[in-house]
């Protein structure tokens, strides 16, 4: 199956565009995390189960993205620097669709 | 000063465990944690949900995979200093470390574990102005001592397990507890949640939501907090005595990356060849806080680690004793409290 691009803007504002697949079961924060764009121990704390935040991102395309879960919408009821486009990068699932995604990584908190 | 064998940092499974094999060694331990519980991120961040890697354990909860772990230790009587994070580390003339903790508990050993897994645990903290100037004076982030609120007015804020558990519990102790959360939805186990609406239906928790703490009141101590309800202009002041935000802990390396030890990608680097030592003698580290080729951070790994890191340790503490491992079977297990487990002996018996 084809690999998606996705430009992924790090914590410091450099962006990235990557190749994520669709076939791995891969999320975004996985996806972060495979090509190193946050360091290690920042980003995806709970093993990406919508419990910590570490992995939010600002989504900046206008991508159909599914539903937040009640539990992403829980969690960044939560989670500091939120804004109106604020996801959970753990709960975003590489799909198809996602091709041509532009997120810009939330701060550290 | 707290004098022991080997002084560990961290409480979490790796840990825990390390005081079993230790133990099995006659070596007495130690453990520091900046959480008020051990059981590292299994207690903090996944209690009531289940692993299902553990060896011989088809499903466990992580939480009762802690309590597993502090029953198994328990005969080898280790020490705990809780709710306080280790700050400084300084070499003596003799060879041995002195930890000192952010409350200036100090502890001596030959050897130091870190065991620290993600870093010490910190409180997420709201931006709030004046916030440093009430901590420990009003304001804290998490209870270690339920007491000290007692016919306090308390004002708790957050929407997860914690918050609802905390403003339940209070209830008995507290004269006033309100809980301020952003939305009306928490985020809890079933029946905290249908707790707190009871609670709050006798009129025992005043729920204040949707809403937002938005400034402190007060001089030296805290006297109220200002709050804003989502969708009204004007905030109103409330009176209290504390004022505890509950958004959760997040893991922070901390004062240990600037120890001297060799880190990379946030972990300290080890040799895995031989047995988990730092860069700087008579320190090791095991667990998710260390790092080498091919690490992974799971508890498996962690036990196994553990486990070598304790025969080194007792070689660095005992260098001219000669030691063979012995199965638990075998030798069984002896406590330092006096208990002792063995495997019950074989009958010897005619058949006729
Ligand atoms: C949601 C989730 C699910 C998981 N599922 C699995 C699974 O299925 N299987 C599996 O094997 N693993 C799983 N893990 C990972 C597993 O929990 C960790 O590998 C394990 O907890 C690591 O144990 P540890 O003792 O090394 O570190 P931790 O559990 O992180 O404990 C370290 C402790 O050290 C303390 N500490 C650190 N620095 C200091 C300091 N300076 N002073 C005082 N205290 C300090 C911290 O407060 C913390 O309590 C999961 C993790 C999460 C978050
Ligand atoms: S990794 Fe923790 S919320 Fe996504």
């Amino acid at each position: 199956m084809a690999d998606v691009k996705i430009t992924i803007t790090d914590r410091d504002g450099v962006a990235h565009e990557v190749d994520a697949p669709t076939d791995m079961n891969m999320n975004l924060m996985e996806v972060v995390r495979a090509y190193e764009l946050a360091p290690e121990g920042t980003i995806g704390i709970c093993g990406g189960m919508a419990m910590c935040a570490s992995c939010q991102c600002y989504v900046e395309s206008d991508h159909d993205l599914p539903e937040m879960s009640d539990d992403e919408d829980a969690m960044l009821a939560e989670a500091f620097h939120v804004q109106d486009n604020s996801r959970l990068g753990c709960q975003l699932h590489i799909h198809e669709d996602m091709d041509g995604l532009k997120v810009t990584l939330a701060p550290e908190e | 000063m707290i004098k022991t064998d080997i002084l560990i940092i961290g409480a979490g499974p790796t840990g825990l465990f390390t005081v079993f094999e230790a133990g099995l060694l006659q070596l007495k331990c130690h453990l520091i944690d900046a959480l008020p519980q051990p059981g590292g991120q299994c207690a903090e961040i996944y209690p009531k949900k289940p692993i299902y890697d553990i060896p011989a354990f088809p499903e466990v909860l992580a939480g009762d995979l802690v309590d597993n772990l502090m029953e198994q230790i328990k005969a080898f009587q280790p020490g705990f200093t809780l709710g306080e994070r280790a700050d400084t580390i300084e070499k003596q003339d003799d060879g041995s470390f002195i930890v000192t903790t952010n409350k200036g508990t100090q502890h001596q050993a030959p050897v130091v574990a870190i065991a620290g897994g993600l870093g010490s645990f910190e409180p997420r903290k709201p931006a709030l102005e004046n916030l440093a100037h009430f901590e420990d004076n009003g304001i804290a982030y998490m209870i270690k001592d339920p007491e000290v609120y007692r016919d306090k007015r308390v004002v708790i804020a957050g929407g997860g397990d914690s918050a609802l558990d905390w403003s339940i519990f209070l209830t008995d102790v507290a004269a006033e507890v309100t809980l301020i959360h952003r939305r009306n939805e928490f985020r809890g186990a079933l029946d905290s949640v249908e707790k707190v609406q009871h609670l709050k239906d006798l009129g025992k928790i005043n729920l204040i939501t949707p809403a937002e703490v938005t400034g402190l009141l007060g001089d030296d101590s805290l006297s109220g907090v200002r709050v804003k309800k989502t969708g009204e202009d004007e905030a109103f002041d409330l009176e209290c005595d504390s004022f505890i935000p509950l958004f959760g802990l997040s893991p922070k390396l901390g004062p240990i990356a600037d120890w001297g030890l060799e880190i990379e990608k946030n972990a300290i680097k080890v040799n895995n060849a031989l047995d988990y030592q730092t860069n700087i003698p008579g320190i090791y580290a095991i667990g998710d806080v260390n790092t080498y080729p091919g690490k992974l951070k799971l508890i498996l790994c962690g036990f196994h680690e553990a486990t070598l890191m304790c025969q080194s340790a007792y070689q660095r503490i005992h260098p001219d004793k000669r030691y063979v491992m012995k199965y638990t079977t075998v030798g069984g297990v002896t406590g330092f409290d006096g208990s002792k487990k063995e495997a019950p002996k074989a009958v010897v018996k005619a058949i006729d």
